[in-house]
């Protein structure tokens, strides 16, 4: 299969930079922060003082890093020439940049699974998912009206680098193979 | 033009009915069994021959290789669509083209089964082979692609089953699961008593199939197309879907790449969402973005009229 049934864009477009007229982009960025009162707080102000706007942060309490540290995950958006000058600011007041990645997580997929969901082990299936799909799972809904040894129904919405969609899509589908489960896509190009 | 026909079923009847609407004559009409003939210079007596395949009587008393010997213009191939070697439908094709004379296909096999040969048929002969019937029944898909020229399209994807369409529509509004639709599309006439190939994605594929060919001239059949089909999906699915603003429908997808069909996830109000036994066919076209066209994918009068449109184009 060709890269013509890529989720997102379609390849026509592909060719083309992307539009910058004004138009912003989502970004994570990962930090570390101490655990000390108003920190947080202070990690955020470099974001929207430099015109990046917090889209959810993850404030993961009871992670604790190897140096001791609290990881904190912030999904923003800005337009594309921005996204270093935060950066560099969240440096600047001296906080810990783990990753900063653009473009990372930058589209969201949902899609649906059909089988024995429960007896395959759902969450081996969501952490196979984040593991080696290069996925993040936001959120799961599972249908299971006959009982959870019949077929049941998932509705996964995932985070996934920008333009990466079909690599996980095709990471899904040898998972549901693998585990004889029907994975509905999303239709590329027709979401109109 | 002059008309011979070959299939009396609901396509094959329908071009007869409305053939002199169009400014055709009919002088020949066959089914499996039997043909009726129209005598010397005249044209047959349309009427009479339906009105017999009604009552269940044979259509005439000459057998249907005489079609071939009648003084026709063009062949309307409207005989059931077989998986393989496309038979007979292929060597109807092949011995009016070897006689010069034009064929319109309703019959998917030819053209999703054997592209390379038919085509090759029609450059050795002076008539000219169109089937715009096989996919998408009353919509103008493949002449769309012809006036759009097939290089710069680069995807058709689209709903392409009636019947599958029909019975995801009734499970994602009412709640039913396959088995209670199913019987209902059955009921309804909707489905065929045995809809294997409407619900296992056989129907869709041979249509993208035959678009993929188009698209890339030659070089696909059925087993080149990834299929799943809709017989394993349950309410539950379609429910979690709808509460995201979703719903499937099976859609099929032509590429120059390959053809893929299957239950896709599709905006819940968006233009792919057809009701029903309504189909829809998206052209991505390279300079002018997406082309939709919408409409009856099957029926007799409706097919009917595709093959009457190709003809009025020979």
């Amino acid at each position: 299969m060709s890269d013509e049934f890529a989720a997102g864009e379609s390849t026509a477009d592909a060719d083309y930079p992307p539009e910058t007229d004004g138009g912003v982009q989502a970004y994570t960025v990962r930090l570390e922060l101490v655990d000390e009162p108003g920190e947080l707080l202070r990690a955020l102000a470099p974001i929207s003082e430099n015109g990046g706007n917090l889209l959810s942060i993850h404030h993961e309490r009871g992670n604790i890093t190897p140096r001791g540290h609290i990881p904190v995950e912030v999904d923003l958006e800005c337009a594309p020439g921005r996204f270093d000058d935060i950066v560099a600011a969240l440096r600047e007041a001296g906080i810990n940049v783990i990753q900063a990645g653009p473009e990372r997580y930058g589209e969201e997929l949902t899609v649906v699974l059909v089988g024995h969901l429960v007896e395959t082990d759902l969450s081996d299936t969501l952490s196979t998912i984040e593991r080696d799909a290069n996925a993040s799972v936001l959120d799961l809904s599972l249908a299971a009206p006959d009982g959870m040894d019949a077929t049941s129904s998932a509705r996964l919405r995932l985070a996934v680098d920008t333009d990466s969609a079909r690599p996980v899509l095709n990471h899904l589908q040898r998972l549901a193979d693998a585990k004889d489960l029907c994975l509905v896509e999303p239709l590329a190009g027709g979401d109109r | 033009m002059r008309l011979a026909i070959l299939g009396a079923g609901a396509v094959g009847a329908a071009v007869t009915d409305l053939a002199a609407e169009y400014g055709h004559e009919v002088v020949a009409l066959a089914d499996s069994s039997r043909a009726t003939i129209a005598a010397d210079a005249e044209q047959l007596d349309v009427e009479a021959a339906l009105e017999r395949k009604a009552g269940g009587e044979p259509l005439g008393t000459a057998e249907p290789e005489t079609v071939f010997e009648t003084d026709y213009d063009v062949l309307v191939e409207a005989t059931p669509t077989t998986l393989g070697d496309a038979e007979p439908g292929f060597s109807h094709v092949r011995r009016a083209l070897e006689d010069d004379k034009h064929v319109v296909l309703a019959n998917k096999g030819p053209v999703a089964e054997r592209y390379d040969e038919v085509r090759a048929l029609e450059r050795d002969s002076s008539g000219s082979l169109r089937f715009e019937a096989a996919v998408g029944g009353a919509i103008p898909v493949l002449s769309t692609i012809e006036d759009c020229t097939p290089q710069a399209v680069s995807a058709v994807r689209g709903v392409l089953n009636g019947t599958a369409n029909f019975i995801l529509t009734r499970m994602a509004t009412e709640g039913l699961d396959y088995e209670h639709v199913l019987a209902e599309a059955q009921d309804l006439g909707v489905a065929e008593a045995d809809p294997t190939f409407d619900v296992d994605g056989t129907d869709a594929a041979l249509k993208c199939v035959i678009l993929a060919n188009v698209l890339a001239d030659g070089g696909f059949s059925l087993a080149d197309a990834d299929v799943e089909g809709i017989q394993a999906l349950p309410p539950t699915a379609l429910e979690l879907a709808a509460e995201d603003g979703r719903t499937i429908r099976l859609v099929g997808e032509a590429t120059r790449d390959g053809v893929r069909v299957g239950p896709r996830l599709v905006p819940e109000n968006g233009a792919m969402a057809v009701s029903g036994t309504q189909n829809i066919v998206q052209i991505q076209t390279r300079h002018a973005g997406d082309l939709y066209s919408s409409g009856r994918g099957a029926g007799g009068p409706e097919t009917a009229t595709a093959v009457l449109s190709d003809i009025g184009r020979l």
